[in-house]
């Protein structure tokens, strides 16, 4: 029985309204609890803040679209190396780490949970297999669902139950957690390169729409009772003027609101925010985007911000990756997944001399700062996409300091600066709303109830920064905040210490979460079932779920479906 | 007898996953939907195998223990500078992670059998990209399928029938039924040869390479599946295409760029390359630009042939420049069952694919450098492990020298020429046969490889002997620093 307490502390705990009140947090066997023995292990952590360990709803760590990445750019890691240590596996960086790095350097910046938000179902093993050799975090995935052969039919013929039943099987072969949409029809269109350019184009050769496959799949969730809303990535993702898209798709479930939680999560909405016709007439759709989530409830966001960097940019659209191909000339490397999907990898510079790209370093921020309730807005970098997970800490700053803004807003493209709304923008998070915007709300969108925040039965996941808010102001001191980011003092993960200022000292491995939906029908696997299944794919049913004990720290999350 | 359905098949890259064997007392009598090679390693895999672990002593292979092999194996690894761990393409994922770890805990090269095979392929890939997908894809909607040095008929005798011409897709049918027809015509053709051979007493004998000198057949032009080979002879797979075209041996780079040329719009100032006639390829640039959805499966033709590397990247920019008119994509024709996983594997725990060298405590990746074959024959390599690999078989004899000259660890089934050289000689049980576990297909698809026997008393995986060795190498390297 492994006690710890944390003492004096500044705590930042928003799911539980706490806001900076110097307090203690007591751990035992891995969760908080109320209070522990005078044996206990102690932290001082006076003159700190303590967050809970942070959670990235949004991040590509592993699979076969990450790996694809890693081994196409040998020039990403050549100079950015971990060398082995007595705990630590050796690795290397930069913008597509190896796995073992990937966790080490999300756990130094306090990090315990990261969400791999791209699964194509018939690779879910590897996803798995790298997941399973990333230390230090708690994961999960979400496989992509809405381009699925099944769900296509299923949703033209107007058989959502049928769906339903499926992607709860579904959910269960792949251990997913979220169902998770990119470019609805669209990446069924690429299979013959081809493309869907509006919510109310036709899907070729299915008879179906964007729109309806959208809404099909939002009724589906809600019928499945499933944690996360869906997890979407719009049509027309980096065209000029795909703002209007983004706002269509958010109005085309209005009437499919419930109560209590949001039902659609637009993902890395910063890439769903351009305005104009063209690359020359390119603006922000901030404004627009922002207005409408401050007056909905049904929806949830995470940013996308873009990092002014070299990255490597991989999404499951692959007509948008082959676009990104012909904008950049760079190397391009494309993968169509049979039944369900596609991908595309091609590298990428963001650079502050660019109209366009200084155009859309503002408008993440634009949004992130619009957007008044932080629970909207989540902080991710959709990395790589916008930039590497290990530009956080800078990212942050841009979000606690007006002056950390101004400083870079000082070095970008001329015209961008002129037209950024950050100019008029003098909103600055204060670190309670820092700590929804990466851990708390989070946590709440995911539906993960015991992460996320320090209340009792909590997991013990616990970052403790070297910033003291009674001394330094954090915002005038951006350059010391973000030092403070990027390494903890300590990360406690499960209750123990894993990292400390800046070193990792215990090397651990995390659980899989994965949701188990209990249909009162669930699919019946019979020999139809089976004969379609070796129709539409290259293997047999048999070969296609993860058998049982293949991960190595499942977490089954039961939810009870509607239906 | 029970039939055990649904078996993932070990030997090639097609990974067949449909096999059903049955089983008998503990052995496999028959071996159903598998192709020639599958089924003799499904039924004859147990015939040669090495009974019990081997050290030699004074020149001399001897029976051991597991647990002194091990320990052998470690002392030979600890004792190394720059030692190689090769093979690793006909065992399961499990054992490649640990034998990750394992090279780097020695500080040793971790490298596959890509590096003889489709090394080229993957620089390529890391040079131009790739547009690729899954099998599935190319079964369903390719209607214009290129084997460009490749002969599947002989080395992924079910790739036709699972996944491109012979198969049946949603969008595209078989073409089995032209294929034999096809097939009656050349037999008509040979009889009539042979008649008249017989009564006009003088050799009478049909162009097969028409397609050259005259155009390519009507068929490539009508509205179904069609199969084009291109390779330097003509091969069995060849014969069931509906079109071979005959390249220069050495000569596929020039004629892949000459393609190029023509897609983007060019003209070719020559009247013929690498062998084939300026309108051959005028027509054939036709076909491949006005196809709905075309693949190009490719193999050591082009990997290991003049220019090597710079074929796959002048492959890779024709099929993207294709993309540009229509939809097409490329795939290597994987040889081992799990090369893809050595491969994928490698990447995920280091960030390079091959010939990775962890000597320096971080890896490092420079092909021609920390390539096996090179650091051998620069006899810089002081030890090896060899495991699921035959390399004094296949690789060039400087390099076999090099090795016979090093202490040689070989974990390995059967006898092979490297286990004739090796001085520790772990047998394992047989992954996907003896012990379950994971492997990727040619396409990147992870399979479960299944157990469907018992292995042999005694017999561990593959993983079981790595992880032993590298406690062993562990508890070694700590006595000595203590």
């Amino acid at each position: 029985m492994t006690e710890l307490i944390i003492k004096n502390g500044f705590v930042y705990d928003p799911l539980n309204q706490i806001d900076g009140e110097k307090m203690d947090i007591c751990i035992r066997d891995g969760k908080i609890v109320k209070s522990v023995k005078d044996t206990a292990d102690s932290i001082d952590a006076s003159g700190k803040i303590v967050f809970p360990g942070g959670v990235d709803i949004h991040s590509h760590i592993a699979g076969g679209e990450v790996d694809t990445a890693r081994l196409l750019r040998p020039e990403d890691h050549y100079k950015d190396v971990e060398s082995k240590t007595s705990l630590t596996r050796s690795g290397v960086g930069f913008s597509i780490p190896s796995t073992f790095t990937t966790g080490y350097r999300y756990s130094k910046m306090g990090y315990t949970t990261v969400m791999n938000p791209s699964m194509a179902p018939l690779t879910a093993r590897h996803t798995h297999e790298e997941l399973s050799d990333t230390p230090m975090l708690d994961t999960a995935t979400y496989p992509l669902l809405g381009d699925w052969w099944f769900s296509l039919e299923h949703i033209r013929d107007g058989l959502l139950k049928e769906n339903a039943a499926h992607i709860a099987w579904m959910l269960k072969a792949t251990k997913g957690y979220a169902i998770k949409v990119v470019n609805p029809g669209g990446l069924e269109a690429w299979g013959f390169g081809h493309n869907v350019h509006g919510l109310d184009d036709q899907v070729p050769n299915f008879g179906i729409t964007p729109r309806e496959i959208i809404r099909g799949l939002v009724k589906v969730n809600t019928m499945l009772n499933l944690p996360h809303s869906i997890h979407l990535h719009t049509n027309n993702l980096g065209q000029p003027g795909n703002y209007m898209t983004a706002l269509e798709t958010m109005k085309s479930v209005e009437d499919l609101a419930i109560e209590n939680k949001p039902i659609m999560h637009v993902t890395h909405i910063q890439f769903c925010a351009f305005k104009g016709e063209d690359w020359k007439g390119f603006c922000s759709g901030a404004e627009e985007i922002s207005n409408y989530v401050n007056n909905h409830n049904h929806v949830t966001l995470d940013v996308g911000q873009v990092v002014f960097s070299s990255t490597t940019t991989m999404t499951a659209d692959g007509p948008f990756q082959y676009g990104l191909y012909h904008l950049t000339g760079n190397k391009w490397a494309n993968h169509d997944v049979e039944t369900e999907t596609s991908g595309g990898i091609v590298p990428f510079r963001y650079k502050r001399s660019s109209a366009v790209h200084a155009t859309q370093w503002s408008i993440g921020l634009e949004i992130s700062l619009l957007i008044k309730d932080p629970y909207k807005i989540l902080m991710t970098t959709d990395h790589p996409n916008g930039g590497p997970f290990t530009a956080y800490p800078e990212v942050m700053t841009w979000l606690i300091s007006k002056s950390a803004r101004d400083k870079m807003l000082a070095k970008i493209n001329k015209r961008a600066r002129k037209k950024s709304l950050l100019n008029t923008i003098d909103r600055e998070l204060s670190l309670y709303e820092l700590a929804i915007v990466t851990r708390a709300g989070q946590a709440k969108a995911l539906g993960l109830k015991q992460k996320g925040h320090l209340g009792i039965g909590a997991d013990a996941d616990v970052a403790i920064f070297n910033i003291n808010p009674e001394i330094n102001d954090p915002a005038k001191e951006f350059e010391a905040s973000k030092a403070a980011f990027r390494q903890t003092a300590y990360t406690i993960k499960g209750g123990e210490i894993v990292a400390k200022e800046g070193e990792i000292v215990k090397s651990i491995f995390g659980k899989t979460y994965w949701v188990d939906a209990k249909t009162s029908m669930p699919l019946q696997v019979n020999d139809d079932i089976k004969r379609k299944f070796k129709e539409y794919w290259t293997i047999e049913f048999d070969n296609y779920p993860l058998r049982e004990g293949f991960l190595h720290s499942p977490s089954p999350v039961n939810v009870k479906a509607v239906i | 007898m029970p039939v055990v359905e649904s078996v993932t098949c070990p030997v090639c890259g097609t990974f067949c996953d449909d096999i059903e064997l049955v089983i008998e007392n503990n052995r496999i009598i028959e071996a159903k939907n598998a192709c020639a090679m599958g089924a003799a390693k499904f039924l004859n895999y147990s015939d040669h195998r090495i009974k019990t672990p081997l050290i030699r002593k004074n020149g001399e292979l001897v029976e051991a223990t597991m647990d002194e092999a091990i320990e052998k194996a470690a002392q030979i690894l600890v004792d190394a500078h720059y030692p190689i761990l090769y093979g690793w393409s006909n065992t399961c994922c499990e054992a490649q992670r640990v034998g990750v770890a394992l090279a780097e805990e020695v500080g040793g090269v971790m490298d596959n059998t890509a590096t003889v095979c489709h090394g080229p392929s993957i620089m390529g890939v890391q040079d131009a990209g790739i547009p690729g997908a899954t099998l599935g894809q190319l079964r369903h909607r390719a209607d214009l399928i290129v084997y460009w040095a490749s002969n599947p008929w002989d080395a992924h005798p079910r790739h036709a029938e699972r996944y491109s011409m012979f198969s049946e897709g949603r969008f595209e049918k078989s073409t089995w039924t032209q294929y034999l027809s096809r097939l009656r015509g050349d037999m008509s053709k040979k009889k009539i040869q042979r008649a008249s051979n017989l009564v006009l007493k003088h050799d009478f004998c049909f162009d097969y390479c028409k397609e050259q000198n005259e155009g390519l057949p009507c068929t490539m032009y009508q509205n179904k599946r069609r199969t084009i080979v291109v390779d330097v002879r003509r091969t069995r797979t060849a014969d069931s295409a509906d079109c071979f075209i005959q390249v220069e041996p050495g000569k596929d780079y020039e004629l892949l760029q000459a393609l190029r040329v023509l897609v983007n719009d060019g003209e070719l100032d020559v009247d013929e390359v690498a062998g084939v006639p300026k309108d051959t390829i005028e027509e054939l640039a036709d076909v491949l630009v006005n196809c709905k959805m075309g693949v190009i499966f490719f193999g050591l033709g082009l990997t290991m042939s003049k220019g090597k590397h710079r074929n796959i990247d002048a492959a890779i920019n024709l099929t993207r420049d294709l993309n540009g008119r229509t939809k097409f994509l490329i795939m290597p024709m994987r040889g081992h069952y799990n090369v893809t996983g050595a491969n994928i594997v490698t990447t995920w725990q280091t960030g390079y694919p091959f010939g990775v060298d962890l000597s320096n405590g971080y890896p490092r990746y420079n092909p021609g450098e920390t390539t096996a074959n090179d650091i051998l024959r620069r006899g810089e390599a002081d030890a090896m492990l060899v495991i699921a690999s035959d390399p004094v078989a296949h690789f060039p004899k400087s390099s076999s020298q090099s090795i016979a000259k090093i202490p040689l660890i070989s974990i390995d089934p059967e006898v092979t020429p490297t286990t004739m050289l090796a001085d520790v000689i772990l047998p394992p049980s047989f992954a996907g046969i003896e012990t379950e576990g994971t492997a990727y297909r040619m396409d990147h698809v992870p399979l479960p490889l299944k157990k469907v026997v018992e292995p042999p008393k005694g017999f561990i995986s593959d993983q079981e002997i790595l992880r032993r060795i590298l406690q062993k190498v562990k508890e070694l390297k700590k006595r000595e620093m203590d």
